[in-house]
């Protein structure tokens, strides 16, 4: 809502500072966001006076004037008939920009060099004469810049009114809060029709089909009506806050509007079927078309406001074209209404029209403010347009307003609000603001609130008003005294925060991907028809094509950092992500969230040093992050097995495992799919894991229980077996562990060979077995013993072979 | 002492003192503590003494000995020393270490724990919510009717008529007194949605919310909480303005800005020359809300607040683009 602090000024005189008076304003809740001197544009003018007078080489009409603008002549070329030695005008510099959008620049008329514009009252907005330049005092000195010299300023405030101030979109509105911030009376508009001849009755009616959708409806009659412009001044008001000046009929409906929050609407009476007004719910189906020259198509749940054959507006939203006023109109009928907010607003949000009315109404018009507002108006328009006004006022009013009494206890008002205010200190406040306040006894006053307060039902909103009026300020600051009773903290909560440090430990960057991806990033991922990770949840209204689902995979995000950072030369990158992903169970319901930690590693395993010769990093790099956070999680029962080819999707087949906790399947780690970063056009192999955190916590022991340092020593004996390729390690070591060997302690795999010696298709692989006794020094003999038993259990189970 | 003896002491010492080589010590070391050493030699020489001086001389003796041997070994390892550190012999310390690897928590990570933290020693618990929310839990049961003009104070992203992207933390208020009586403190930290992008909005930011209900809760205690909270996450020196607001779900509501962090109230750009910043919104809970979730009215109170992180993170380490947070550039996320 903007606020000219001139027409402010003709509703409540003021004299503080406007800075002082945002600050004031904003700290009684209504936020000055921005303010701004209207007039700023008058600073690039400046009082010129024309020193001579040339007559233009080319062109009739046109003089080369020398201006003096008191720093130096400029050569002005001007056109105005008026234009006369030694007087004083207003000259526009180049660079200067006019209110009717012209920058003046530096340029050539007809060849002649003209350095600016001398203007005239209506180029400057200042006045609506455009006959001639305008003339300036002759005491005015060259140069002074014409805002000051003619004293012209007008402050205007941006308030940031929340929803429950319908009030105060308007200059009455805020002028009540200027009045009860300053105690200086308000000073509203009188309105007194003069007694004409006629009654409304004898010639139109209204008749009002849905009272719950609008309960009030009151019309004025106006006659010889001639449509116009209209006079600056009320153009000037328009104008001053941004609003465009139509006709005067039209141009008062919007500053009565402006003026007291009560939007209006004005009809051409003679456009009206049998001059009647109907307010009805519409046929559905019907087509109409507003006054914007947009066709809709009704539903039965709009209100529309009818002649006695078709609708001519939709209520409280927008005029229709049938009945708009046209230059041509004689007669006007005035609408000042009361309409249902639920219903506005759902008629508005259907059409997408936000009008100044359906702003107002959806948020709630003073039901007694109707008729004041089409008092002003008519007699307004009486001035401005020369219209006759015909006697009487219609007004339906199927559900008049009751106020009801809301009582206010003192001390709980105290309480809630921290503050010691006795009962007339509060009485004080809320009359301040139109209140009316009976004390009941010395703990309970009864308010009732003001019709235009449509905010103010309960007794809390009552002690906000007086805790702004008191000022948030001036409450003391306290600390709650409260038990000192806790919950036992989410463990799900606090891992993941430890996930997340392990993973910074390890190396990597915390990344947060936006929880939205395109639809493509399935087919990216090369997902089957049948996946589970296909089940998104869609966006109804997305900002792009590109975040128009939610992400059931954290894959995307990190190929798609990764994709940037190459772009960006950074090509050595170590990334995770702890976020949920989404899968949909139907539009209609919630989804399931999983909570997911995925990381993804491209580049080189170390930094370049000067030691160090630059090496890739690989698939077992990223498995000994893995391995090393189930670690450190106690997790000491994790495993990892190949993944079958038809359940690589989006990483390489023969490159790829499943990672469980005993049984549980957690997640999966893989180098990326070569057809993945073919898609996502990333030049680099990387290699990502992901792991189901809602499945992996629940797993995470509570404790990790202490185990008695040993007090014997180990015996370690190396093995190497030559066996096929294709054994995988992780079942030769699982095979040993199947054994139950009590003393065995460790098998830790310390080479792994293929190539000569070694015949093709086979392997060799060497491991070092620790045995250790719990009660006792192992025997040499009884370590060869057990160590001889595995390696023939191996040697058979393998079809392996010791080395020659 | 035996004047002897010390004699034997002193010019042992300076010579060792002046000695530079290990050969030199070692000529030193045999001259007088070998066989036939000058302190050997005296100690024989204690043997010929008179009977009562005998063991204060060998007392004395001794002591000279284990003097010399200290100096001669302290003078060997200075000498070793200064070999050691010899150009030839050195390491280049000012070559560049191997680096221990170092990963980075995202700063919208490190600044919810910071919050989060001083609101758990505060006694304060953390709880968190979904993400995709009901129309009920993100708007009517805070008192947001549909067909509320509120609802156009958060663009929001629908999935559906009932289902919304959840446009502020506040849900996690009603299911948390759904799930608990009171008393009630809590703060949730969580991923929030608007469908808002610009240079100054990204369509997914965080914020942090929370709520304490209990007998007797007061607009100052909130004041005072907030209070609290400002000064740990900035300074003691950061003062607050509480100014009045409207929030469905909060009656009286407030909005509170802090003293700008940049300029210190003098008006510079990050404040747009107002010299205050918007951080937070909070009020008393609305009545309303409590009878949504079945709390007595009459005998509870409380107070609910939401801030936005980004802008938090923002003003803590000087970033001065919202977007930034969710482009993952590494040359941003290691700066952390």
């Amino acid at each position: 809502m903007k606020v000219s602090l001139n027409w402010l000024k003709t509703y409540i005189p003021f004299d503080i500072d406007a800075s002082d008076l945002a600050e004031d304003l904003t700290m009684a809740g209504l936020e000055v966001e921005a303010l701004y001197n209207r007039f700023e544009y008058l600073d690039g003018i400046v009082t010129g006076r024309v020193a001579d007078i040339q007559p233009h080489p080319k062109a009739d009409k046109l003089k080369i004037c020398r201006v003096d603008i008191g720093t130096k002549t400029v050569s002005v070329v001007c056109g105005a008939p008026n234009v006369a030695i030694d007087h004083k005008y207003p000259c526009a510099l180049p660079g200067t920009r006019l209110p009717g959008g012209l920058t003046v620049e530096k340029t050539k008329i007809r060849n002649v060099d003209s350095e600016g514009m001398l203007c005239s009252e209506a180029e400057l907005r200042l006045g609506d004469d455009h006959s001639g330049l305008m003339k300036l005092d002759s005491g005015t000195s060259e140069g002074t810049p014409i805002g000051q010299a003619l004293g012209i300023s007008d402050i205007v405030f941006e308030i940031g009114l929340t929803p429950n101030r319908p009030d105060c979109l308007s200059f009455i509105g805020v002028a009540r809060e200027v009045s009860a911030l300053t105690g200086k009376p308000l000073n509203l508009p009188e309105t007194a029709p003069p007694k004409n001849s006629g009654q409304i009755n004898e010639f139109t009616s209204i008749t009002i089909k849905n009272p719950q959708l609008c309960p009030r409806y009151t019309a004025r009659l106006l006659t010889d009506v001639k449509v116009a412009p209209s006079p600056f001044w009320l153009q000037d008001r328009l104008l001053s806050i941004g609003l465009k000046p139509i006709n005067n009929i039209v141009d008062i409906t919007n500053y009565i509007m402006m003026e007291t929050g009560q939007p209006l609407h004005a009809f051409d009476f003679d456009r009206l079927a049998k001059h009647r007004i109907v307010v009805q719910t519409a046929n559905p189906g019907d087509p109409f078309t507003t006054l914007d020259g947009k066709e809709h198509k009704l539903t039965d749940d709009t209100l529309m406001i009818c002649d006695a054959e078709k609708p001519v507006a939709v209520a409280g939203v927008m005029g229709g074209e049938n009945s708009e006023i046209s230059d041509s109109t004689a007669r006007v009928l005035i609408e000042s209404a009361c309409f249902n907010p639920v219903s506005i607003r759902k008629t508005a949000k259907r059409l997408g029209v936000n009008s100044d009315a359906s702003h107002r109404f959806e948020r709630g018009v003073d039901p007694e403010g109707t008729v004041y507002a089409l008092e002003r108006a008519a007699c307004l328009m009486a001035e401005v347009s020369g219209a006759t006004i015909i006697s009487g006022v219609i007004d339906e009013h199927p559900i008049p307003s009751e106020p009801q009494p809301i009582e206010l206890n003192t001390s709980k008002t105290n309480l809630h609000l921290g503050t010691a205010l006795t009962q007339a200190e509060m009485q004080r406040f809320l009359e301040s603001v139109g209140f009316s306040v009976t004390p009941l006894d010395p703990e309970n006053l009864s308010v009732v609130a003001p019709t235009f307060r449509v905010d103010v039902s309960r007794p809390e909103d009552l002690m906000e008003e007086v805790a702004r009026l008191w000022g948030y300020n001036n409450i003391v600051t306290t600390f709650p005294k409260t038990s000192t009773q806790s919950r036992v903290p989410e463990r799900t909560l606090s891992l993941k925060e430890i996930i997340k440090d392990q993973m910074a430990g390890f190396g990597f960057a915390e990344a947060i991907n936006y929880s939205f991806t395109s639809k493509a990033s399935c087919d990216r991922l090369r997902l089957p028809a049948a996946a589970e990770r296909r089940r998104m949840l869609d966006v109804l209204n997305p900002l792009s094509e590109e975040q128009a689902v939610m992400r059931t995979s954290l894959i995307p995000g990190l190929l798609e950092a990764m994709g940037k950072n190459l772009s960006h030369q950074v090509k050595n990158l170590r990334l995770f992500e702890v976020g949920k992903i989404f899968l949909s169970k139907g539009q209609d319901q919630l989804p399931e969230e999983v909570e997911t930690l995925s990381a993804l590693w491209t580049g080189l395993r170390t930094p370049t040093t000067w030691q160090i010769q630059p090496e890739a990093c690989d698939f077992y790099d990223l498995k000994g992050v893995v391995e090393s956070l189930l670690a450190s999680l106690y997790l000491d029962n994790s495993s990892f097995s190949t993944l079958p080819a038809e359940a690589c999707h989006y990483t390489r087949v023969g490159h790829s495992a499943r990672i469980q906790i005993g049984a549980t399947d957690i997640g999966r780690i893989g180098e990326v799919h070569p057809q993945v970063l073919e898609t996502y056009d990333l030049k680099q192999t990387a290699f990502i894991f992901e792991i189901n955190l809602d499945r992996l916590i629940p797993l995470i022991p509570e404790v990790k229980m202490f185990s008695a340092i040993p007090k014997f020593p180990a015996v370690s004996r190396d093995v190497t077996l030559i066996l096929d390729n294709f054994i995988l390690a992780g079942d030769i070591v699982n095979s040993i562990r199947k054994l139950d060997e009590s003393l065995l302690e460790n098998v830790h795999i310390f080479d792994l060979y293929s190539g000569d010696p070694i015949p093709k298709g086979k392997k060799s692989i060497s491991m070092r077995l620790t045995y250790r006794s719990a009660t006792e020094t192992l025997s040499d003999q009884a370590v060869n013993r057990i160590h001889g038993h595995i390696t023939d259990h191996l040697i058979k189970t393998f079809n392996a072979s010791l080395p020659a | 002492m035996d004047k002897d003896l010390e004699k034997i002491k002193n010019s042992a010492l300076s010579e060792l003192e002046n000695a530079s080589t290990v050969d030199e010590i070692n000529t030193l070391s045999v001259r007088y503590l070998g066989r036939k050493g000058a302190v050997t030699q005296y100690l024989r020489h204690i043997s010929s003494l008179p009977e009562q001086e005998r063991p204060a001389a060998g007392k004395n003796a001794n002591q000279v000995k284990k003097i010399l041997e200290d100096a001669i070994k302290t003078a060997k390892e200075r000498l070793e020393d200064i070999r050691e550190g010899s150009e030839s012999a050195g390491i280049d310390v000012t070559l560049p270490g191997r680096p221990a690897l170092q990963g980075t928590l995202h700063p919208i990570t490190q600044i919810n724990r910071r919050i989060c933290d001083i609101f758990i020693r505060m006694g304060f618990d953390i709880a968190e919510g979904p993400e995709v929310e009901s129309d009920y839990y993100n708007f009517e049961a805070l008192n947001i009717p549909k067909y509320h003009p509120a609802r156009d104070m958060q663009d929001t992203f629908y999935m559906s008529d009932n289902i919304v992207l959840r446009t502020h933390t506040s849900p996690i208020q009603v299911r948390m007194m759904e799930q608990y009586a009171p008393p009630i403190r809590v703060v949730a930290p969580g991923k929030v949605y608007r469908c808002d992008s610009d240079l100054t909005h990204t369509p997914m930011f965080h914020q942090i919310e929370g709520l304490l209900v209990d007998e007797k809760v007061s607009f100052g205690d909130l004041k005072g909480v907030l209070t609290e909270l400002v000064h740990q996450v900035f300074d003691t020196e950061t003062s607050l303005r509480f100014r009045p607001s409207f929030f469905p779900f909060t009656e009286p509501s407030a909005e509170v800005d802090i003293l700008c962090v940049m300029c210190r109230g003098k008006g510079c750009k990050v404040c747009s020359h107002t010299g205050w910043l918007e951080v937070l919104g909070c009020g008393m809970v609305h009545p309303a809300v409590f009878e949504n979730v079945g709390y007595d009215t009459r005998r509870y109170t409380g107070f609910a607040f939401g801030m936005g992180v980004e802008r938090i993170a923002m003003l803590k380490y000087g970033i001065n683009d919202i977007r930034l947070f969710f482009e993952s550039d590494d040359r941003f996320l290691r700066q952390f």
